[in-house]
């Protein structure tokens, strides 16, 4: 890492490549040359390269799961607490819900609650759904080398990065410049941090 | 480029018919969608229909005001007919909304590509749809002032909303799916933004487009993520897209009215929601398509299946039709015949057949391909289908309260030149948020169209024979 001291300043390289298939052979050799912190950029998911790059599954459905099980544990709550329940605290804190008498029905009607308890299972589902996914992705981000290049602005558009970080610890500026090269890449940019 | 001239309607089994025309490259597929966003101007019918859709839009307003300031008299709603117009077009929008929901999150599960071209478009209807609906509820209620009553919010009444009555059931149904509409479309929207960030020319359009795309890089690692959300999305919003139209239905159907109180409402809601839902994508895709140029992505196969799914819903409404009438009949029940009998020849009849001809008959014409792929019939059978399914909602919510069980409650529902400039005032609402959605956002699902593209493919190789691109392509 250390090896040259005059070019410390690089954050990692960039190489470019102009068709799905090309980065995935690409990817499959980079995660095969046991780098870590590297990652692939491209304008849509590819097909299959996240599994070529080894990327592990992610939690996120697991997550989603107790997001929405929140979602039908507060409807459930919400219902019988504000539809039936009367409790009062140690005479403290009067927790009243407002007691409907409709027709002679049960305050806590099962059936009558559930499309509530559906809605709020999606809703909470969702919310997290979007929310973890940001919070895994690390969105959203205020900064970050790869944007500040605007050699690698045709990310969103037609081309296809790979991009090596300097903190990985097999990163070495000339060692990796020549294995990324290897790959058969249209252009090799250096990325400033 | 271009490539019009290819026909994409023929069912071949021995190749996929292309999904994008006169595209072979990525570049030229973002240049041309984003160009409807960066053209320095739109064209002038976009501004003519702007300011139409403004002033109109305005007029809402004015006569909301109105309202608020008058009392609901300014309405045509009486007793018995307490439901008029505002319910009305409370279930005709939210109905639109959902064909917007079925291409983005159904046609996604079931894997299809085609959905692409038009997800975006029918996901901004369905926002634009249902911002129209909500407001109806709203206003209806009288004292608008007092909505939040609608909410369990704690209060110094210690009041709280009556959770087995199913127009409750109802305010949850809608925010949730609004909200998770919106998320839907916003997050299928992140990439498309940081496309048009990293296009943009001037200092205004990237911060703007910076802001909103959260720092997107289409990092592979993110996309791994955002694919799996994107999938438990359209899973949730799958089942939540049945169960709104259903919860729609069950404030008629658990109520005791005859003609309300059927079990066959759920279903028939949901289908008539999809119908009328394919038939606002398509009247205002086809005028878009060909003003914004974009028949390579929206091409005649997109239309052509539109069509068929028209013609699906369509018979499965006219089916409901004649299943009321048979159980009507069936039942013995008097109050339910004379109730299906007056809906075709009462008071109301002319209602009822305009809905029977706009409905069931015309997207019949749809069994012939010729008609399938005819842009004017089937802009014009959109428009009928429009008119059709919101006069569905009129016969429904009208004959069943203006003639119930006592024939000396019973009377005649008129609306008044207030509800009709509501109701026209909405779509002003709804034409000029789409308008504006054109102009600044990206119109098509820009990563998307790219993905289903034959050249996304990681397995195809340019050097080879095209003929066996697909070869390893799917499993």
């Amino acid at each position: 890492m250390s090896q040259s001291s005059s070019r410390e300043k690089i954050w990692g390289y960039a190489a470019e490549f102009t068709t799905p298939a090309a980065i995935t052979q690409a990817a499959k050799k980079v995660a095969a040359a046991g780098y870590r912190w590297w990652d692939c950029h491209t304008p849509f998911p590819v097909h299959g390269l996240d599994i070529a790059m080894g990327v592990k599954p992610t939690i996120l459905p697991i997550i989603v799961f107790f997001g929405g099980l929140t979602g039908t544990l507060v409807a459930i709550f919400l219902q019988v607490f504000t539809n039936s329940l009367e409790v009062n605290l140690w005479a403290i804190v009067p927790v009243i819900g407002y007691q409907f008498e409709v027709s002679g029905k049960p305050l806590i009607s099962g059936p009558a609650f559930v499309p509530v308890m559906f809605e709020l299972t999606v809703l909470l589902s969702a919310l997290t759904t979007v929310g973890s996914m940001f919070l895994l992705n690390g969105l959203p981000c205020l900064y970050h080398p790869v944007l500040k290049s605007t050699k690698l602005a045709r990310i969103t558009d037609d081309r296809f990065y790979i991009v090596i970080e300097a903190r990985d610890p097999k990163f070495t500026d000339e060692a990796t410049r020549s294995f990324l090269d290897s790959l058969g890449p249209e252009s090799i940019e250096p990325l400033e941090p | 480029m271009s490539a019009l001239n290819v026909d994409n309607t023929v069912d071949d089994p021995r190749q996929r018919s292309p999904l994008v025309l006169g595209h072979t490259d990525f570049a030229s597929v973002t240049n041309e969608i984003c160009a409807v966003n960066e053209a320095p101007k739109p064209p002038k019918l976009w501004y003519v229909t702007l300011v139409i859709s403004a002033c109109l839009a305005s007029t809402l307003l004015v006569l909301v005001g109105y309202l608020v300031v008058t009392g609901v008299g300014v309405w045509g709603n009486n007793n018995p007919v307490m439901w008029g117009f505002p319910i009305v077009n409370f279930v005709f929008w939210v109905g639109i909304g959902h064909a917007g929901t079925l291409i983005s999150a159904i046609l996604f599960l079931f894997r299809q590509k085609w959905r692409t071209s038009i997800n975006r478009f029918a996901e901004a209807m369905t926002i634009f749809a249902v911002i129209c609906a909500g407001l109806f509820p709203g206003i209806h209620i009288g004292r608008v002032w007092l909505a939040y009553w609608l909410f369990p919010i704690p209060n110094q009444m210690e009041m709280w909303p009556q959770f087995r009555s199913p127009l409750l059931w109802d305010v949850f149904a809608v925010s949730t799916y609004f909200t998770v509409s919106l998320l839907f479309w916003y997050v299928g929207m992140i990439p498309d933004l940081a496309t048009l960030r990293d296009r943009s020319n001037n200092r205004i359009k990237a911060i703007a487009y910076g802001f909103f795309s959260l720092g997107w890089r289409g990092s592979m690692r993110h996309w791994h993520r955002y694919e799996r959300a994107y999938l438990l999305l359209a899973a949730l919003a799958t089942p939540l897209v049945l169960s709104v139209h259903s919860v729609v239905s069950f404030d008629f159907a658990v109520s005791q009215l005859p003609g309300w109180h059927t079990t066959i409402f759920p279903p028939y809601f949901v289908a008539g929601a999809i119908f009328s839902g394919f038939a606002m994508v398509l009247t205002l895709a086809i005028p878009a398509r060909q003003i914004w140029g974009l028949k390579n992505f929206i091409t005649m196969r997109h239309l052509e299946n539109m069509n068929k799914v028209i013609l699906l819903t369509g018979s499965m409404v006219g089916y409901a039709y004649g299943t009321e009438f048979f159980i009507a009949w069936y039942s013995g029940e008097l109050y339910e015949k004379f109730a299906f009998i007056n809906r075709a020849f009462g008071q109301y009849a002319w209602a009822y057949w305009i809905m029977v001809s706009c409905n069931v008959l015309s997207p019949q014409v749809f069994w012939f391909k010729r008609a399938r792929t005819s842009i004017w019939l089937m802009f014009i059978v959109s428009i009928f289908v429009n008119i059709g399914m919101w006069f569905e909602r009129f016969v429904i919510v009208v004959t069943s309260l203006a003639q119930d069980f006592l024939p000396s409650s019973w009377g005649y529902y008129e609306p008044t030149w207030v509800d009709t400039m509501t109701f026209v005032g909405s779509f002003g609402l709804f034409m000029t948020l789409f308008l504006l959605f054109i102009r600044f956002l990206p119109v098509l699902a820009i990563a998307e169209i790219k993905a289903v593209m034959p050249e996304a493919d990681p397995h195809a190789h340019h050097e080879h024979d095209p003929d066996h691109d697909h070869e390893e392509g799917h499993a």
